[in-house]
């Protein structure tokens, strides 16, 4: 299986999912579906992301009652297979409801949605949805969140940190870290984080906003063609 | 049947810019007093079941699940009789 398979879920209120899904199959050229909330089967995608949007309409909070839809049964359980997951904006919030990435994102400090394009300092690129980055790279990808702002205890903000899954910060353009450049209050300036095992990644950036030449940047391919060269690898390895 | 009444708010290490702006407006109406402002959210539900032991256990079942987490949130609640 040189070439993944991607699912992308759809939610009622998901509205980058469209955005995932040309960026996946138009100008990567990938395998892509979508999977509806209601469907009990990831048609056999070796990667699922969960995209941005509001789904449920945020009700009660960000990413709540999504957790308990029909297809994220089987998201989870295929996460705790090892399965890869990408959740994008709303997806992380998801992904932080369903337990399967840790801490939690509250209101903007700013109590602003905040749309914009930022600065992300790529923290580790060893990992198979930072391969095709440098570490210390500052990547331009935008925001578009209310409800942004990462918190999690002082302990598992510790273990994040010394377990490098700290993936991208919000940063100044010459990639230096500073309260300036955090655009929601997020603890450690933090704007990505994969899980301790490597196969669940949840981010609020949205780099399928920032994979179209035709948009002026092209920074978020970067993580998508990572993920896409790690399956290659992968299997180069098993071959060996 | 009963009648679940569930506050949930933010935990107190958690910062709450929402109450502190509300907090703000207060104080520009002259009300001084008001020393601090934590916003929250209050649900109603009405719960079938034969015993308020049965029904508290429902309510709290329900935080626990679905209407408070855990990681930012905490929750007080009070069971009647309708």
């Amino acid at each position: 299986m040189t070439k993944p398979k991607f699912g992308v879920v759809v939610f009622p209120g998901s509205n980058c999912d469209h955005d995932a899904y040309y960026v996946l199959k138009h100008i990567l050229h990938q395998d892509t579906e979508f999977l509806w909330h209601k469907d009990s089967s990831l048609q056999g995608s070796d990667v699922v992301i969960l995209p941005g949007g509001f789904s449920y309409g945020d009700y009660l909070r960000c990413g709540a009652i999504a957790q308990f839809s029909p297809v994220m049964k089987e998201v989870v359980s295929f996460a705790q297979q090892g399965g890869i997951v990408i959740g994008i904006c709303n997806g992380f919030q998801i992904l932080c409801e369903a337990g399967l990435l840790q801490g939690v994102l509250l209101r903007n400090e700013g109590l602003k949605f905040v749309c914009k394009v930022v600065n992300l300092l790529v923290e580790n690129a060893d990992t198979r949805f930072t391969s095709q980055c440098q570490s210390g790279e500052v990547l331009r990808i935008p925001i578009a969140h209310g409800e942004g702002n990462y918190f999690a205890d002082d302990e598992t903000l510790q273990r994040l940190e010394d377990n490098k899954q700290i993936l991208f910060r919000y940063c100044e353009r010459g990639g230096t870290i500073t309260k300036a450049s955090n655009p929601n209050g997020s603890c450690n300036n933090i704007a990505g984080i994969i899980n301790e095992a490597g196969n669940i990644m949840g981010l609020m950036p949205h780099p399928e906003r920032a994979a179209d030449t035709v948009l002026g940047y092209t920074d978020g391919q970067k993580i998508f063609s990572s993920l896409i060269e790690s399956f290659v690898v992968h299997e180069q390895l098993a071959d060996s | 049947m009963y009648l679940a009444k569930i506050i949930v708010t933010l935990r107190k290490s958690i910062l709450d810019p929402q109450g502190k702006a509300v907090h703000h407006a207060l104080d520009s109406l002259g009300m001084n007093a008001v020393s601090e402002v934590r916003m929250g959210k209050y649900v109603e539900m009405k719960v079938n079941s034969s015993s308020k032991e049965e029904a508290e256990s429902v309510t709290e079942n329900a935080c626990r699940k679905l209407l408070a987490n855990p990681v930012m949130e905490d929750f007080l609640y009070s069971v009647e009789k309708l």
